[in-house]
């Protein structure tokens, strides 16, 4: 045995150690990795040489599952494609089989799908910090924003009743309309949310302990993010426009005034400052909706059944809380979709993960990781 | 191999005290807040207290009764058609009443494969299935306990629970005694 030991041990110039190649494995059951991601890490002592992400964990095969259901019923599955922020992918889906079939939403439904969506993007948002902070040491923001989360749950489960897989937005509307309490309820929230987030950057952006672990770290200069196809908050840190909200207007976001949260450096630090910028844009934009809410119907007339007409194809986006997420339909005339593909941002975020991390050290695999906001249950559908 | 150097703080800032201490202040304040109002903190303590559900609240289902006890329900299959995880396992009898053509003889909810959409709520045309028990702690020790039979189903007092998960419906009954109001 020590003979074994000590045969491993090369004698080199300056070192008694010579430095092998040494793998770990991070995950599946891994706290900085959100779910069961697997991450297989390449070390020489301490720096990383290689990362490679190993998917299907969490693989539910939801896209193939959606071709044995009629269209109402997939809004029911993509609640679970992501389920932090189940309300965005409700609506990709909906707005899809809308555009597909010529269905138009309308008014006050479209107002009130605007209104959940961005209380969704602060939710997803708010647990991202938390989580990106908890990552590299910091578990107070944690507490704080799943503190401030909760109140929002409760807006949620108020209206639709669920508090995570809300089945919410619905094709032609939403499920039911709001409460006479929500409006007072929901503009109380935001007066008391406002003036945290200052609270989150106070414990955050300007501390030398974090933005030394943020600062420079993982620098996705624009050109290689554009390549990677990675999108939202995280090519927004890069300065790249890419807010589909302001480039190809979904629901209202033409009507209302926000602008489009951008940064330069490209480093974990100006994600998280994209991202913590957004959470007061969202709030901007709720209180123009919650304005401009009328009274009306939140259901489009449609057909019971409904159908897609035959041969038709659709690929329609929207900014979720990840960045841009895309569902490509294809109907064959009857009520269940011939295909369905939802194109993810977290999993196309994670492709650049192996060459953001190397030369870094272990730690801060964890700060890119989390800078990229990925949720596995997404990468792997 | 690519190594990279790190440039971060040096010299006095290195010690990151002064970070500490500003950060400290400021979940210190916090502390002190909550110590002299203890209402304010955002703490339940589960399971000894429990947050009150909204009434919309999407709990567990019950099949509602008619005023002689027999279920509302007519096996019409309306709810396990939408039913998105084919939960529901109905297999219908013909009813002794006249009035009545249909009456479930087994009406199984696997609640293992349950997702609680509640489109069996809202398919309904009869308001015979509601999900308005507020109850979220759903967990038993064995897979067959967790089928709902029937009678299990029913195994309650008919009452409003909480106001309920109760959705505009399309189609509204108005012959009978289970009428919707
Ligand atoms: S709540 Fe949804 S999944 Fe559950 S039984 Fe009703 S229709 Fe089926
Ligand atoms: S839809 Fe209502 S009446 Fe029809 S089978 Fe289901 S519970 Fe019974």
């Amino acid at each position: 045995m020590t003979d074994l030991l000590l045969s491993q041990v090369k004698l080199s110039g300056e070192s008694q150690f010579g430095t092998d190649e040494y793998v770990v494995n991070m995950g599946p059951q891994h706290p900085a990795t959100h779910g069961v991601l697997r991450l297989i890490v390449k070390l020489d002592g301490e720096t990383v040489k290689e990362t490679i992400p190993v998917l299907g964990y969490l693989h539910r095969s939801i896209e193939k599952i959606s071709e044995n259901r009629t269209y109402p019923q997939c809004i029911t599955y993509t609640d679970r494609v992501d389920y932090v922020s189940a309300m965005s992918v409700n609506l990709a889906f909906a707005l899809a089989t809308e555009r597909l079939m010529g269905i138009e939403a309308p008014a006050r439904a479209q107002w009130l799908r605007m209104v959940f969506v961005e209380l969704q993007r602060l939710a997803s948002h708010l647990l991202w910090m938390g989580a990106f902070a908890g990552d590299i040491g910091a578990l107070t923001p944690f507490l704080y924003g799943l503190r401030e989360r909760e109140r929002i749950l409760d807006l949620f489960e108020m209206t639709c009743g669920q508090r995570l897989t809300y089945n919410y937005i619905r094709i032609g509307g939403v499920m039911i309309d709001v409460l006479p309490e929500f409006v007072p309820k929901c503009r109380a929230f935001l007066d008391y949310f406002e003036p945290k987030i200052a609270e989150y950057e106070g414990l955050l952006t300007y501390n030398p302990i974090f933005l030394e672990r943020t600062k420079g770290v993982g620098v996705i200069s624009p050109e290689v993010g554009i390549n990677a196809g990675i999108c939202g908050p995280s090519l927004r840190g890069s300065g790249v426009s890419c807010d589909v909200r302001k480039q190809q207007p979904y629901l209202f976001y033409d009507q209302v005034k926000f602008n489009e949260c951008l940064e330069t450096a490209g480093d974990c630090w100006s994600r998280y400052k994209v991202r913590m910028n957004e959470m007061r844009e969202s709030i901007s934009i709720i209180r123009q909706s919650l304005d401009r809410l009328e009274p009306g119907p939140i259901e489009a007339k449609m057909p019971p059944v409904l159908k897609a007409p035959t041969n038709s194809e659709i690929y329609s986006r929207i900014e979720s809380s990840r960045g841009e997420m895309g569902v490509y339909l294809v109907g064959d005339g009857t009520a269940k979709p011939w295909k369905v593909k939802y194109r993810c941002a977290s999993f196309s975020n994670l492709y650049l993960l192996d060459e953001l991390t190397r030369g870094w050290k272990v730690a801060d695999i964890m700060a890119v990781l989390g800078s990229l906001d990925m949720i596995v249950p997404e990468v792997d559908r | 191999m690519k190594v990279v150097e790190r440039t971060g703080a040096q010299g006095a800032e290195k010690f990151y005290l002064i970070a500490v201490v500003q950060g400290l202040f400021l979940t210190l304040g916090h502390v002190i807040k909550n110590l002299f109002n203890p209402k304010r903190m955002s703490v339940v303590f589960y399971p000894e207290q429990k947050k009150a559900l909204p009434p919309a609240t999407r709990g567990r289902h019950r099949l509602m009764k008619r005023e002689d006890g027999t279920p509302r329900c007519t096996a019409c299959m309306l709810c396990a058609t939408a039913c998105p995880a084919e939960c529901i396992h109905i297999k219908a009898e013909e009813s002794p009443d006249p009035n009545i053509e249909k009456r479930p003889e087994k009406f199984d909810i696997d609640m293992l494969r349950c997702v609680f959409c509640g489109f069996c709520v809202e398919a309904c045309p009869l308001d015979a299935i509601r999900m308005d028990i507020p109850d979220v702690t759903i967990a038993d020790y064995t897979r067959e306990s967790l089928v709902y039979s029937k009678e299990f189903l029913m195994n309650h007092d008919n009452k409003d629970v909480v106001t309920g998960y109760n959705p505009p419906r399309p189609v509204q009954l108005t012959h009978g005694p289970h009428a919707r109001p």
